[in-house]
């Protein structure tokens, strides 16, 4: 696939013809969630929900690893990254997600050896490199982060690399699907499912929730239309009252996903509850280390004091994780709160809503829309 | 870091046991593991996340798409 290939899922001739077709069969008002911050992203990037009829609420989803990792965890990651001897190795998007005092970014300035890397191999390189200081690095993400994690840790058990270990904040999507199915306030009607957690786990893990709560979910990619893709075919399934699990990205995603990568995971993690920020925990929705690698685990390895953590009393980055608030609605989005002065972890990431609302429509209307 | 991107292997070799590959990202060229990949080889278009190939995208699949996508935007423009 080269590029020109890639370019052709944003033609904006398609684009608008598949907005018609969605048009043709609506006939009355849905509430979609894509669960993704990637698309969320990309929804707000081509403003995909400005083309959308009126009809159709997208609601965005907690899917931003960087919104959800817990204030107690990036605590904790302040901590051991202000500890004499240690470097600290975190994606750059963890840098200013604020803890219950200061940021990563604010303990680098006070002298940490905090440092951004692309890939946690290049965090095991780091602690190869220096052998007298321990190493860290800040394992967050979804099922899409986990086969890279789970990998490092065999490398670092096969290389003999004692001084590396992982502060782990792994989430899963198919339990969140299901904490938010199971909300007496949900409003989601039909789930657009991220495209690139499916590539590694496959879609196999939907189709009970889709047949218990009875709500359709399309596998979709990200694209403009692919996302109208998703869109459309939801809106179809909605329409005629099925609920059936689609695959909308048939060119990366199968249906039982990457084998080898799922083999990893499980080899390394084991299923935990989470505590998801802004939203609390949701049961057997994370992964942490097994413990036959519990010595690569940094929440053993070094001591902290739980701090009681503080949200800032203006955020409610909770309500729009869990799609009953959109980030205009919060008094401090784009004063109090903009990128470079976060106040929520969901101003922080691109993938973040209020990011993304932020980035592309500060200066149109909070609700307008226009017609094709 | 959830999005994967999209790359062209340009090269395959081992490095500490693990099947590694330089990945051209339009232009830009960078290491990424492969080992989750056995399958792929030099010429492959894989989805790459945070440094680990994922995926081999399928061309076939993708040309489907849009021209099952173009020929439905025909479709309307004649009606
Ligand atoms: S705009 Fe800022 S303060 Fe308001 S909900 Fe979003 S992150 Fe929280």
């Amino acid at each position: 696939m080269d590029l020109r290939l890639r370019y052709g899922f944003r033609d904006t001739k398609l684009v608008q013809a598949k907005v018609r077709q969605i048009r043709k069969v609506l006939t009355r008002p849905w509430s979609i969630m894509e669960i993704c911050g990637g698309q969320t992203h990309a929804i707000k990037k081509f403003g995909l929900d400005q083309l959308l009829p009126e009809e159709i609420e997208l609601i965005h989803g907690p899917g931003c690893p960087v919104c959800v990792t817990s204030l107690e965890l990036v605590d904790k990651a302040l901590q051991i990254a202000s500890l004499p001897d240690v470097i600290f190795t975190s994606y750059g998007d963890m840098l200013r997600v604020p803890g219950s005092s200061g940021d990563l970014f604010s303990v680098k300035a006070r002298g940490g050896d905090v440092r951004v890397v692309y890939s946690p191999l290049d965090s095991l390189k780091i602690a190869q490199e220096n052998p007298t200081k321990q190493v860290v690095f800040f394992a967050i993400g979804f099922e899409t982060t986990a086969p890279a994690n789970a990998m490092c840790v065999l490398q670092a058990e096969a290389l003999k690399i004692e001084n590396f270990s992982m502060l782990v904040s792994h989430v899963c999507v198919p339990p969140a699907i299901r904490a938010i199915l199971s909300s007496p306030h949900n409003r989601v009607q039909g789930f657009l499912a991220a495209g690139h957690v499916c590539t590694v786990m496959g879609y196999w893990e939907y189709v009970p929730i889709a047949s218990q709560f009875r709500v359709p979910i399309v596998v979709t990619g990200f694209e403009p239309l692919d996302i109208l893709e998703g869109i459309y075919r939801v809106v179809l399934q909605l329409e005629r009252g099925t609920h059936e699990v689609e695959n909308a990205y048939s060119r990366v995603v199968t249906y039982e996903g990457n084998i080898p990568a799922q083999k990893v995971i499980s080899q390394v993690f084991e299923v935990c509850d989470r505590t998801w920020r802004g939203i609390g925990v949701i049961p057997r929705s994370g992964w942490k280390l097994r413990d036959t690698y519990a010595r690569f685990d940094a929440e053993r390895r070094f001591e902290t004091q739980s701090v009681e953590g503080q949200e800032s009393p203006l955020c409610i980055s909770g309500l729009i994780l869990q799609g009953l608030k959109k980030p205009y609605e919060c008094a401090a989005f784009g004063t109090l709160c903009t990128p470079q002065n976060p106040l929520g972890a969901t101003m922080v990431s691109s993938e973040g809503a209020c990011a993304a609302y932020y980035q592309y429509s500060r200066h149109a209307g909070s609700s307008e829309r226009s017609h094709v | 870091m959830c999005l994967g991107i999209p790359g062209k292997i340009i090269e395959v070799y081992e490095s500490n046991g693990l099947v590694m590959g330089k990945v051209d990202f339009g232009g830009v060229f960078r290491e990424a593991c492969l080992t989750y990949v056995p399958e792929a080889k030099v010429g492959d278009y894989v989805l790459v996340h945070v440094g680990f190939a994922l995926n081999v995208i399928s061309e076939e699949e993708a040309n489907q798409t849009l021209a099952l996508l173009s020929e439905l935007a025909d479709l309307e423009d004649a009606s």
